[in-house]
């Protein structure tokens, strides 16, 4: 009996370890076997008039999150103008491959629009590919999916823009000349490295010859740290003019802590940050201007180039025009990529505008 | 005796007639379910469930648990794709993937077995401590060139109709655990050790040594299923397959074994699993929401335990007014 039950349990084991064994000869990386996806043949026919009550899904990394609520809220707006059907669907956890069911589920209810926001620009692919020759247009938004997967994906901004627009505040508040600092994210955070590094080369301009870039500080994405290296970088650089952080934590914290110090109205803070979380700091003089795109649009310029697809008057190839609403005209761009645009500036003016 | 088999036959064919009940009113009621593209991608969707079910329901039948398996699954999808990276062949990887599952449930079989700790603290902290290895396999990296003929297969269909290839994996397999579970001595003895562990031990069964196996088999399930996992999604990630050990846990305790060991049927445990996947593919379909989704498995859950509980009270209960009642009518 003993033998008997242990002697199975180890036929199970070496069966099961057999089953995985498949034929020799051998497949490694190197081997150039991976799929192409279907090339897409289609024509623009740019005078096509936008076709009426399109199903158009959104398909975010995760329900429920303040961020994607607000992107798929603005795919609503442009959803309701279109005069199609809107649907909002996805997990509640933003796991690599949690996206998936649900946009089998959409090829079943035979959408014509999928808009997603890739936890995975891989695990995805092949339900998208799917869906593609199910006649289906996929739009990515906010994070691509693999380039052979989709038709277009909406960028909130280029790099450049954004380093950019950093660079161009930073001056601004400093009144053209003085030192400044950055307060980052995590040292390895890969988009905050990006944007600095354009704020640096963008530094070496002639324009910008008398901003002194004094140190850079992390403050991990965490309030408390960011606050702390507020603090310490003002104290180092008593000469400080402005402090650009280029993430909403870090901007925060650091508005939090000039406002209630000696520093008030003496050193700026400028970066990219939420209207919601930066506005009494804004009303209270402390920051006078900030950037962000804004997610509502990344949503209307996913449904409107959803609709421009479906409606055949885009194929997602480069060059090709197509007009999204209040936004107006967009060019796509190389791989299929459309740019919101510059991201926008807050100031006192204009941030009870906006409620994200 | 009999009456506990007839109790556990019963709450199986209410699980089996509610599966089927719910299939067939998912056929007719909601629109897209009953079509062959559904049935591929319903199939996709509960074959790791599946899978790991069947050596999760042979471990609860003895009273144990092993809480560990989306985890290995998880940590053999990312050892998948670092040696994918260092350029191994695919068919060496995948043996060997399912051979460091099999090492990995060892791991859970010798504490739990050999140094006798409690296999649901072990396997918590095996959760924890693979998922932990996993990340530091391969961080938040994604490993994806994975090649089309594998990947392709997983995806695929037979003659590409609507029965997905890797079925034919699950059927071979559930087979398999199902005759070894009902058909031989070994299953007979693991339902033996989940009812009295002690009685099990005098009456000749190497406790200790089976439970051991039965840990290393669910490890190699579940590397087995990582690398299924990994070729579907094209997509080997060291968070893969998070939170799947409690979807298992709940198809087994839907199926009817008992939480406490002793009984429980494969059939109703892949009944179990075919109700919860249908339940989620159809109330999808019918756009309802995650949230929703996830109360409807959690009521589901606790019914699956508290109803057979509440069914042999009342049987107990009207046993003990027959026995009471039978002396009063004689005297």
């Amino acid at each position: 009996m003993r033998t008997h039950t242990t002697r199975a349990l180890a036929v199970a084991t070496a069966s099961l370890l057999t089953l995985g064994i498949a034929a020799c000869g051998g497949t490694s990386k190197g081997d150039n076997s991976g799929a192409a996806g279907p090339a897409s043949t289609a024509t623009a026919d740019p005078n096509a008039a936008l076709k009426e009550g399109l199903k158009i899904a959104f398909l975010p990394k995760q329900l429920n999150n303040p961020y994607s609520d607000v992107l798929a809220g603005g795919g609503e707006v442009a959803v309701g103008e279109l005069k199609g059907e809107y649907k909002l669907v996805g997990p509640n956890d933003a796991a690599a491959s949690s996206q998936v069911s649900y946009i089998n589920t959409l090829i079943q209810q035979q959408q014509d629009v999928i808009g997603i926001a890739a936890n995975d620009p891989n695990a995805v692919c092949p339900s998208l590919q799917q869906a593609r020759q199910a006649g289906i247009k996929i739009v990515s938004f906010d994070s691509d999916a693999s380039r052979d997967c989709r038709d277009v994906f909406i960028n909130q901004a280029t790099t450049q823009g954004i380093g950019e627009s950093l660079a161009t505040m930073a001056n601004e508040l400093a009144g053209g000349e003085g030192e400044i600092a950055i307060l980052s994210a995590t040292p390895n955070a890969t988009n905050q490295n990006a944007w600095i590094k354009v704020v640096e080369e963008e530094l070496k301009k002639p324009e910008y010859s008398k901003l002194k870039l004094v140190k850079t500080v992390y403050g991990n994405d965490e309030d408390q740290k960011s606050f702390q290296e507020a603090q310490g970088l003002l104290r180092s650089y008593p000469n400080l003019k402005v402090i650009v952080s280029p993430t909403t934590v870090g901007i925060a914290a650091a508005a939090r802590y000039v406002s209630s110090s000696s520093y008030k109205g003496k050193v700026a803070i400028t970066g990219l940050g939420l209207p919601n979380q930066m506005r009494e700091y804004v009303k209270d003089g402390t920051v006078s201007k900030f950037a962000l795109w804004v997610p509502s649009d990344i949503g209307y310029l996913a449904a409107y180039a959803g609709a421009a697809l479906a409606s055949g008057r885009i194929t997602g190839a480069e060059g090709e025009t197509f007009t999204a609403g209040k936004l107006g005209e967009y060019t796509i761009a190389a791989n299929g990529e459309i740019v919101l645009g510059p991201p926008t500036e807050f100031t006192a003016q204009n941030i009870d505008q906006f409620d994200f | 005796m009999s009456e506990l088999r007839g109790r556990l036959a019963s709450w199986d064919s209410v699980i089996i007639a509610v599966t089927a009940v719910v299939v067939v009113a998912a056929s007719i009621g909601v629109e897209n379910f009953g079509n062959s593209t559904n049935f591929t991608f319903l199939i996709l969707d509960l074959l790791p469930i599946a899978l790991i079910a069947l050596p999760m329901t042979l471990i609860v039948i003895t009273g144990e648990i092993d809480l560990s398996v989306a985890s290995t699954l998880g940590l053999t999808s990312a050892i998948m794709g670092d040696l994918w990276n260092r350029g191994l062949t695919i068919e060496t990887i995948i043996p060997l993937c399912v051979l460091i599952g099999a090492l990995l449930g060892a791991v859970n079989g010798v504490l739990i077995n050999r140094l006798g700790l409690p296999s649901l603290a072990v396997t918590i902290g095996t959760l924890a401590l693979y998922r932990g290895l996993a990340l530091v396999v391969l961080g938040d990296a994604a490993v994806a060139d994975f090649p089309w003929t594998f990947t392709g297969w997983v995806t695929g269909t037979i003659g590409g109709g609507p029965i997905p290839n890797v079925l034919i994996v699950l059927v071979v397999l559930a087979v398999l655990f199902g005759l070894v579970l009902h058909a031989t001595p070994v299953g007979r003895s693991l339902f033996a050790i989940g009812a009295n562990d002690r009685a099990a031990r005098f009456s000749g069964i190497n406790v200790t040594r089976t439970k051991f196996w039965l840990y290393v088999v669910s490890g190699a399930i579940a590397g087995l299923a990582g690398v299924l996992w990994t070729l579907r999604y094209s997509s080997a990630r060291a968070d893969n397959g998070a939170g799947l050990e409690l979807a298992v846990v709940a198809a087994v305790l839907l199926g009817g074994v008992s939480i406490f060991g002793g009984r429980g049927s494969l059939w109703g445990v892949l009944s179990g699993v075919l109700l919860l996947a249908t339940l989620q593919n159809a109330l999808r379909l019918r756009d309802v929401s995650g949230q929703a989704l996830n109360i409807v498995t959690g009521v589901l859950l606790i019914a699956s335990v508290l109803l057979p509980n509440v069914i042999a009270g009342v049987r107990d209960s009207l046993r003990r007014r027959r026995l009471r009642a039978v002396p009063a009518k004689s005297s």
